[in-house]
């Protein structure tokens, strides 16, 4: 395959939304063109010159991003694009070296990661981070919003928080009997797998009633008969109203859901747009493809080549 | 051999002052590593606190004992917002680190001749009881049975010391199945995750540092009220020892601490008259009472090895916890 074999058409018409097996994609969520930076119509997160280096690496250098609310935002770019390092960095859990942003039009500018959670921004991670020695019912309790038994001082008389435990309980097994957990709720959480551990991390992240869902890789590691479910999981994020951004690999996952796509490679945002359009930006074939893109990938396991044959599948696809 | 006297002798540990101390310092410290996860290696610069808190308010101030005892408590209080607040936001080895130094620093500066007058360095201090003895509203007398026979003050002390320990065990208990309890809980299995949850990690660490450290503390003054308050009491391997007890009784239970503790002192006290005894009966010919003296540590360790081995949960931890350890 070689470069000029790609279809390359920055005036594409917006594909037609597909059959009634596909999810239904939100649309005309931009205003203008669909370029890095552009604007949406009802933004919930802007971003805005966010830069963060490590020593003489500059890992994020993010002029404008605004994030389409009640929308399913992906994104994507190679290794070290910075994808995760600007997760960290809008959840609080980093500090960039300059700049600021806004979620729901309140700064999040130095608020630190806890209150950037209450404001109902809950983001899951790469690795998964289950609470192994908590039972699965404890980890979800953990994650209802404010608990007053969670003050030292109420805790010592049940009574003030008894009413709400119960309410808590109440709705962390109807969520874990929506994620299929509910028959392992008195167990460890160290006891799930891999997959069912990112199903307890999103269903955790639910018990806050989250405005936007951030996810770090949510397939990462994932039993294949288990995707699917985690799929359907992430559309009804949107069903119920929520806005979701995470962060893949999977190109197949990012066009079957994906309603936008931003694309970052070596800390900047190189496209943006519809997942069917932006796979034919030439930027974005140059950021995957980039100097390998007429080398024989073969059988190679090297994930970085892994994205390549999937963008390569992906374009083949398209035609 | 006097099998009775070291029986009786091991047994009147069971419910010494010193055990309940150290029962109540390592229950400070089950807050601390088995519930929290912070790795504090300063138990015994809290205590150190609590014992001089205690003395000099009451030496050189002349408080009443409730004051003295606050002092105590509020003095561990500022040690461990100091250690805390540059420490809580870094991982848990700086704790560590930053907890056995300090600690050290504490047992000098009471150890250090230019506060003589007020700690009496390296001798310590003492003559402070009669303000807690006259509150004793027991009639003098003899009460108890066998070994645990004491004196209307003995008695007196044993009753407010295991006193506190229950009460603290109930406050463990009630708080560890909270809500509060989870989220301390939490932080130990991952503290990202619960600060992805909207959970401020660090205000939790503190307050965990503040209540097991004041537990220490008070663990302190009830260690002090049986004998003088001497610096060298309060070397790191107090904290030692209590980590001993702690993991010998289970790490993240209410039970454990205080079992652990009996259990401790009383094979330490069994160990230490059976080798005295075996001494001087001659059934160890290659060894001096001074030597003999020794080696009840020698053996208090292989005890503990042994059951660390052969039940590393501890006598009250949850074997299922084990098969998922990384």
């Amino acid at each position: 395959m070689s470069a000029d074999a790609i279809p390359v058409d920055s005036t594409v018409a917006p594909q037609p939304t597909g059959s009634t097996n596909k999810p239904i994609k939100t649309t005309g969520l931009h205003i203008g063109e669909a370029e890095p930076g552009c604007a949406k119509v009802d933004p919930i997160l802007v971003v805005d010159n966010v830069r963060r280096t490590f020593g003489g690496l500059t890992a994020v250098d993010v002029d404008h991003i605004e994030v389409p609310r009640g929308a399913i935002t992906a994104l994507i770019g190679p290794n070290g694009a910075g994808k995760t390092t600007l997760f960290n960095l809008l959840t609080g859990f980093d500090k960039p070296d300059a700049g600021k942003w806004t979620f729901e039009g309140r700064s999040l500018s130095g608020v630190p990661a806890y209150r950037v959670a209450r404001m109902g921004q809950i983001r899951t991670f790469q690795l998964t981070k289950a609470l192994g020695l908590l039972t699965v019912m404890d980890n979800m309790l953990l994650g209802a919003k404010g608990q007053s038994g969670e003050n030292l001082f109420r805790a010592l008389l049940p009574f003030l928080w008894r009413s709400q435990e119960e309410g808590n309980r109440a709705k962390a097994l109807d969520l874990l009997t929506r994620f299929k957990l509910d028959t392992k709720k008195d167990d460890y959480a160290a006891s799930l797998s891999g997959g069912q551990r990112k199903l307890l991390e999103m269903a955790r992240a639910l018990m806050s009633d989250p405005t936007l869902v951030m996810l770090d890789e949510p397939m990462a590691g994932v039993n294949p008969a288990l995707t699917q479910s985690l799929l359907d999981h992430i559309l009804n994020l949107k069903a119920e109203g929520m806005t979701v951004l995470f962060v893949e690999h999977d190109m197949h996952m990012v066009r079957h859901i994906a309603d936008w796509v931003i694309v970052m490679a070596e800390g900047k945002v190189v496209a943006e747009g519809d997942p069917h359009e932006v796979m034919r930006n030439p930027a974005v074939i140059d950021a995957y493809l980039g100097q390998h893109h007429d080398e024989d990938i073969g059988e190679d396991s090297d994930v970085e080549n892994q994205h390549v044959s999937a963008v390569k599948e992906l374009l083949d696809d398209e035609r | 051999m006097d099998w009775g006297a070291i029986f009786g002798n091991a047994a009147v540990e069971l419910i010494s002052p010193t055990t309940a101390a150290y029962a109540l310092a390592a229950l400070g410290l089950a807050v601390h590593f088995g519930y929290t996860g912070l790795l504090n290696f300063g138990q015994a610069g809290f205590m150190a606190l609590g014992a001089y808190g205690y003395a000099i308010s009451i030496l050189t101030f002349g408080f009443p004992v409730w004051g003295a005892f606050l002092v105590g408590v509020g003095a561990s209080v500022v040690f461990a917002l100091i250690l805390g607040v540059p420490t809580l936001r870094l991982r848990a080895d700086y704790l560590a680190i930053v907890t056995i130094a300090a600690a050290e620093i504490v047992r000098l500066l009471f150890t250090t001749n230019t506060f003589s007058a007020v700690t009496g360095s390296a001798n310590g201090l003492s003559g402070y009881k009669n303000e807690f003895a006259a509150l004793n509203p027991l009639a003098e007398g003899s009460y108890g049975f066998g070994p645990f026979e004491n004196n209307a003050y003995d008695t007196w002390l044993r009753i407010v010391a295991w006193s506190i320990v229950i009460l603290a065990a109930l406050l463990v208990w009630q708080i560890m199945r909270s809500p509060w309890g989870r989220v301390i809980k939490g932080i130990r299995e991952d503290e990202d995750a619960v600060r992805a949850l909207g959970k401020n990690v660090y205000a939790y660490k503190m307050q965990s540092l503040i209540l097991g450290g004041v537990f220490g503390t008070i663990a302190g003054m009830i260690f002090a009220l049986p004998r003088a308050v001497v610096p060298s009491n309060y070397q790191t391997t107090l904290t030692f020892f209590i980590y001993a007890i702690l993991l010998l009784g289970g790490a993240a239970t209410v039970l454990g601490p205080i079992i652990g503790s009996m259990i401790f002192w009383v094979l330490l006290s069994f160990f230490s008259g059976f080798v005295a005894r075996a001494v001087e009966a001659g059934w160890l010919p290659f060894m001096t009472s001074v030597q003999g003296g020794q080696l009840r540590f020698i053996l208090v360790g292989v005890a503990i090895m042994l059951i660390v081995i052969f039940r590393p949960q501890g006598i009250f931890g949850n074997k299922k916890e084990l098969s998922f350890v990384r």
